[in-house]
């Protein structure tokens, strides 16, 4: 264990980099695939081709590839974010891991939103609300609500995606193990040991959040 | 223009009341099922029009295409003499104007009884929150359940939650209100508590088209009675004309089934 404590800050950079990645990915895969779920369920059958073409293109494309579609491909279409080339790579890791992520979260909110009961939709039709107050206004906070569990579980995947980055440029947990092995090839079942150790803590965390926000948002009955 | 629900204007019932809502040649297919066939229906304002009928008549299917949550194959409907719109801004607009009560309540679950019923008037009317809350509160005392303004619809029992929704309906200020079979899912004993808020309702000069069993509240609080079966409009009369002298088989069919017990 002493190669962990005498490589705290290599760890801490690393451990750092997984929990940025994890962060913006999570908030951004949270925004698309709401709005991809909206696509799915809209009165409009292109929009719902749309959502349905998109969920089943990306989803069905591994992480990595869809990596380095992001990595590769953008900066030839000229797109590029920052300066930095580490302002960039983190750009295009995030970038991946939401439009991979939102895929999952679309179903779950797909599912979640076939919960709530039909009546609940057309009340609020009746009462005036047009399509899109009628999902946020009614419809979603109520599927939100049945899609904490699963979500959780996407979550906790998404912490344990971020990994791929390392591959892309990244400084994460991973690229940290890797430097930490390089420089002490005797201590490689102790830095293993220390790296799993910071993954589970991460996502007992999120696991944790999870449970509370379970709790937070159910309905007295 | 003239005016073809003249002749359909019951006796006694004003003549040169407005015709507030329309329906003419109606057809609407579920399928292979023809659910409305050719159905004609004049509803004016200030009238209260019971529909009854057999389940799988198509009464529920009618009342549910005047604000178009049902979709018609062919025909027209009108609401004081305008086009119900397609999907859109425009039926949004006009829906808020048609107040809807369902079979089933579907009071908003995640939302308290008072957040139920100042949720239209807020959204779709823009009306302050403040002043919202206060007609809420209003609505909420005149049907008796300003008790419960701040709970959730689950702590509420049947009947209770039903006449929140009528309030939730009524806060919109509609020009008709549509009742979906309001007390059938009820405990017999809450079937009266909702019953007399809509024959108050009634008295007071809404016009509404009630699908229901309750045939006490038909002679009680209807101008007109519409018998369906099977996807038609067999009768079209006045409560004491319908009950003691109907014309069809069908009816007297009907009836004889329901009123023996």
């Amino acid at each position: 264990m002493q190669v962990l404590l005498d490589n705290l800050g290599t760890f801490g950079r690393g451990a750092w980099g997984t929990v940025v990645l994890f962060a913006w990915s999570a908030v951004g895969s949270l925004v698309l695939g709401t709005l991809l779920a909206c696509l799915r369920v809209a009165p409009s059958a292109a929009m719902r081709a749309a959502g349905t073409a998109y969920v089943n293109l990306v989803r069905n494309t591994p992480l990595t590839l869809v990596m380095f579609f992001s990595v590769l491909a953008l900066p030839q279409l000229q797109i590029r974010f920052g300066d930095s080339l580490n302002t960039q790579f983190r750009v295009f890791a995030v970038l991946a891991l939401v439009a991979y992520t939102s895929c999952f979260v679309c179903e779950a909110i797909r599912s979640g939103i076939n919960t709530v009961p039909v009546g609940q939709a057309e009340a609020a039709r009746a009462i005036g609300l047009p399509f899109g107050q009628v999902l946020t206004l009614v419809v979603l906070p109520q599927a939100f609500r049945a899609v904490v569990p699963p979500m959780g579980n996407i979550f906790i995947a998404l912490v344990k995606n971020t990994s791929v980055a390392s591959a892309f440029s990244n400084y994460e947990l991973i690229s940290a193990m890797r430097n930490l092995i390089e420089q002490n090839g005797n201590a490689v079942i102790s830095i293993l040991v220390g790296i799993t150790a910071a993954y589970v803590l991460l996502v007992a965390v999120v696991a944790l959040a999870f449970n509370r926000l379970e709790r937070a948002v159910g309905v007295p009955a | 223009m003239s005016d073809p629900s003249a002749a359909t204007t019951p006796p006694g019932a004003p003549a040169q009341r407005r015709p507030l809502v329309r329906l003419e040649h109606v057809d609407k297919h579920f399928g292979a099922l023809h659910v409305l066939r050719d159905v004609d229906l004049t509803v004016a304002e200030g009238e209260v029009v019971v529909v009854i009928g057999p389940s799988g008549s198509g009464k529920s299917t009618l009342c549910r295409t005047i604000n178009r949550l049902e979709a018609i194959d062919s025909g027209r409907i009108t609401i004081a003499g305008e086009d119900l719109p397609a999907e859109g801004k425009a039926l949004a607009k006009l829906r808020a104007d048609v107040g809807m009560v369902f079979q089933s309540f579907n009071l908003f679950a995640h939302k308290t009884v008072r957040e139920n019923v100042t949720l239209g008037p807020v959204k779709v009317r823009g009306v302050a929150a403040a002043e919202a809350r206060r007609r809420a509160d209003e609505l909420l005392e005149r049907v008796g359940v300003a008790s419960q303004a701040d709970k959730y619809p689950a702590q509420l029992s049947g009947g209770q939650q039903q006449r929140v929704a009528i309030a939730r309906a009524l806060a919109m200020d509609p020009k008709v209100m549509l009742f979906d079979e309001p007390t059938s899912a009820l405990d017999p004993e809450m079937i009266n508590e909702v019953l007399d808020v809509m024959t108050g309702l009634a008295r007071s000069g809404m016009t509404m088209v009630v699908v229901t069993h309750e045939m006490g509240f038909a002679r009680r609080a209807a101008d007109r009675v519409v018998f369906m079966a099977e996807g038609q409009v067999l009768e079209d009369a006045d409560p004491e004309t319908f009950f003691t002298a109907p014309e069809h088989e069908r009816a007297k069919d009907f009836l004889s089934k329901i009123l023996t017990h």
